[in-house]
């Protein structure tokens, strides 16, 4: 492993097109409505996901303006709280997750040596669900009575009593979700254990595969029970149950606890596929193998099994017994420490590393860095004593920024430069990657620090309207809002560059680059892999 | 999870991938279904612990093990509240009593229908301090069912309760609430169904 830029051979059958699989995809749309290429799949979910961004952004930047100054400037309140609740819903289910199974697509099959997804025409409907699911749910925008307006996390009983009439289509857009989502997990679960090359056994494979595996198993547990939520609420609004109905016999606060029983793991399934990326990219431009390949395994399947167990810090402030809080208290305390292994081992995988700073390696050490400080707001927030403070203010608005937007979204955008060269076979262009980093960097600090202050000072979360003492700091999140709103489309141009015009790309790309992958010639042909490759020490993990 | 295959195309590969599918769909179902149980889970759960203030449903009530403890007197207050967009009046003969754990009294609430046209309503009551609710049984109470009332109509309700001997040394005073909800809109549907079926 010493020598890493060694003249390795590369493995070479069935690469030219004049073999015998030499299947071209269809021309225009038809290619891409009924492609069951993961490569293929993986883009649409790509462009699917970054086109979700600049939605959910741009309702983001809605908010934004409303509170770039304090009273009410620019859109009612009523509308205020749609913009909020459709920006949650757009960007956790639009825009990070499909992001995540779009790079799984693309990249699993060709880390584990395998020549496609298992299940390659459920991949086509379970991509295809997505835009209808999305339509839908950003079409009840328009209509009388607008659209969903009690916040992503949806509680009873103001998304069933007093929910506008357009909720039937939000359950119905989160029960196609589910859908996609759960026929996405059963995919990914079947290639990672069925089809990988001989040699690929389980403690060698690319740690981007090994978090996927766990995430998809997250998925497989709780998105059943989003589905079995919403279902109990089309219920209660249609046919006269009263799950959370407290005047016919149910409980408002089940509800609470049915939905972070769902929703704490997924808070996970929006980062432990981070956890994957940035530790296949942090040892290539550290030029070390990753540290303590092991502990990060189980690490992560650490971190997925306790978060079953906390989802109560999430309510807190319902009334509950002391023994009941202090548990919740205790086991979120302990999501630390193997979440701190894993930091640990990405700065030790850089220690004394050979380190260089291209664009994928920067947002990966800046995920590091303000992943982390979202992880200890998150162990403030996780003090039940404590909590009854910072619950329902910006402070928790803040701590969850910065674990998704640094955190999960960085992550993205470095595995998007890092494996860009291998997908369309160009470089994009370094200075304005970096340049797009250091907007982007600026940007969300700018935008998500204030926002701790502004909270432990007692803001409230979704509101149209602030007390002034709060301006100065939400006029500064604003303006950092808008420069890390408006870099994206930045992003967006160097991605297009890239693909028109970069500077050819070898096959290994980077350097320090190991793993299947890389073995391939870059653009990734069509079909690879269609025989399993041998597996060596070398091109094993990390 | 046995060696890995490989190629896809392979009987044998293919064998396997429909049977993980199989396995994994068998999971999903089963999750959906878990998250249906969780709600008779949780209502368990409440009723064991007294969570949330849940009181029990009717109380046997035996004269034999309802000795009254004269050493002990706790203070029971009841409040009575109207959810919102529910224009009854609801009232407690009294704020509040002193009682023996162990002895039956009764307490009379009053609700009036305020309004023009017929309502239903249900009180759902609460205990603070919630550990107090396993303690707080009742024998009659207007919340075990639902009230019809026609307009301007008074209702008197006798509730009658026990509190446990049992009940813990350091719980000295009792608080019994009760919220009057509006649950009209559940029968509605019949209603309407039935007013329309009238009308053709």
């Amino acid at each position: 492993m010493s020598d890493i830029i060694d003249t390795r051979q590369e493995f070479t059958q069935d690469f030219d097109h004049d073999a015998h699989h030499d299947v071209q995809p269809d021309r225009g749309i038809v290619r891409w409505l009924l492609t069951t290429n993961h490569k293929d799949i993986g883009t649409l979910y790509l462009w699917f996901s970054f086109l979700m961004l600049l939605i959910g952004g741009s309702l983001a930047l809605v908010i934004r303006t409303e509170l770039f100054e304090p009273g009410l400037q620019f859109i009612e309140p009523a509308f205020f709280n749609q913009m909020t609740t459709n920006h949650g819903l757009i960007m956790v289910f639009g825009a990070i997750m499909p992001a995540f199974v779009g790079l799984a697509n693309w990249l699993l099959p060709m880390m584990v040596g395998a020549p496609d997804m298992a299940l390659p025409r459920m991949n086509n409907l379970s991509f295809w669900i997505l835009p209808f699911a999305f339509g839908l749910l950003i079409s009840t925008l328009f209509m009388e009575g607008g659209g969903p307006n009690f916040g992503w996390t949806f509680y009873a009983p103001l998304s069933t009593t007093y929910a506008p009439d357009t909720v039937t289509y939000f359950i119905l857009s989160i029960h196609m979700m589910g859908a996609s989502s759960i026929m996405g997990s059963i995919n990914i679960i079947a290639t990672i254990l069925n089809m990988r090359a001989p040699g690929m056994t389980l403690m060698k494979m690319p740690l981007f595969v090994w978090t996927w595996l766990i995430t998809a198993y997250l998925l497989l547990a709780v998105m059943p029970v989003l589905a079995g939520l919403v279902t109990m609420m089309l219920f209660d609004i249609h046919f006269g149950t009263s799950f959370f109905n407290a005047a016919g016999g149910g409980d408002p606060v089940m509800f609470q606890h049915i939905f972070w029983f769902f929703g704490h793991p997924e808070v996970y399934i929006m980062i432990l596929p981070a956890f994957g990326i940035v530790s296949q990219i942090i040892p290539t431009f550290a030029r070390k193998p990753l540290f303590g390949y092991d502990s990060m395994v189980y690490a992560t399947a650490s971190i997925a099994f306790l978060s079953f167990t906390v989802w109560a810090h999430h309510m807190f402030t319902v009334g509950m017994p002391l023994a009941g809080q202090l548990f919740f208290m205790y086991a979120t305390l302990l999501i630390a420490v193997p979440t701190g292994v894993k930091v640990f081992n990405w700065v030790s995988t850089m220690w004394r590393g050979a380190m260089t700073f291209e664009t994928p390696m920067l947002f990966s050490i800046a995920f590091v860095v303000l992943f982390t400080i979202g992880g200890f707001s998150g162990l403030m927030l996780a003090i039940a004593p404590a909590d009854y403070q910072y619950h329902d203010t910006y402070f928790v608005v803040a701590h969850f920024h910065y674990v998704l937007v640094p955190g999960a979204l960085f992550s993205i955008i470095a595995a998007v430069y890092y494996w860009l060269p291998k997908w369309c076979g160009r470089m994009y262009d370094e200075s304005l990657g970096k340049l797009h980093f250091w907007l982007s960097f600026i940007g969300v600090n700018v935008t998500f620090f204030p926002q701790h202050f502004s909270g432990l000072a007692g803001m409230p979360r979704r509101i149209p309207d602030y007390a002034l003492q709060f301006a100065d700091f939400n006029m500064v999140s604003s303006i950092g809002a808008f420069v890390f709103g408006f870099s994206q489309l930045l992003f967006l141009y160097v991605v297009i560059k890239t693909i028109k015009s970069g500077e050819p790309a070898t096959g290994r790309v980077w350097e320090g680059a190991h793993g299947l992958e890389w073995t391939l010639p870059s653009p990734a042909p069509y079909h690879t892999f269609t025989h399993p490759p041998r597996v060596v020490d070398a091109e094993a993990h990390s | 999870m046995g060696k890995p295959a490989g190629n896809p195309t392979t009987t044998t590969t293919r064998t396997r991938n429909a049977k993980i599918t199989w396995r994994l769909s068998l999971m999903v179902v089963g999750m959906f279904g878990f998250g249906f149980a969780l709600v008779p889970l949780y209502d368990l759960l409440c009723e064991v612990t007294g969570l949330g203030g849940k009181t029990g449903g009717a109380y046997a009530y035996e004269p034999a093990n309802t000795r009254p403890d004269t050493t002990r007197l706790i203070s029971v207050n009841f409040t009575t509240n109207t959810n919102a967009g529910m224009p009854w009046e609801f009232w407690a003969e009294n704020g509040g009593m002193r009682v023996h754990p162990g002895e039956l009294r009764q307490m009379n609430f009053f609700m009036r229908n305020t309004t023009r046209r017929r309502m239903i309503a249900q009180a759902v009551p609460s205990v603070v301090p919630a550990r107090a609710a396993e303690y707080f049984h009742k024998t009659e109470c207007f919340c075990f069912e639902q009230q019809v009332l026609e307009p301007g109509e008074l209702l008197e309700m006798p509730m009658r309760f026990i509190i446990d001997r049992r009940l813990p040394k350091n719980v000295q005073s009792v608080s019994l609430s009760y919220e009057l909800f509006d649950v009209t809109y559940l029968e509605a549907d019949d209603l309407v169904a039935g007013h329309e079926g009238h009308q053709e």
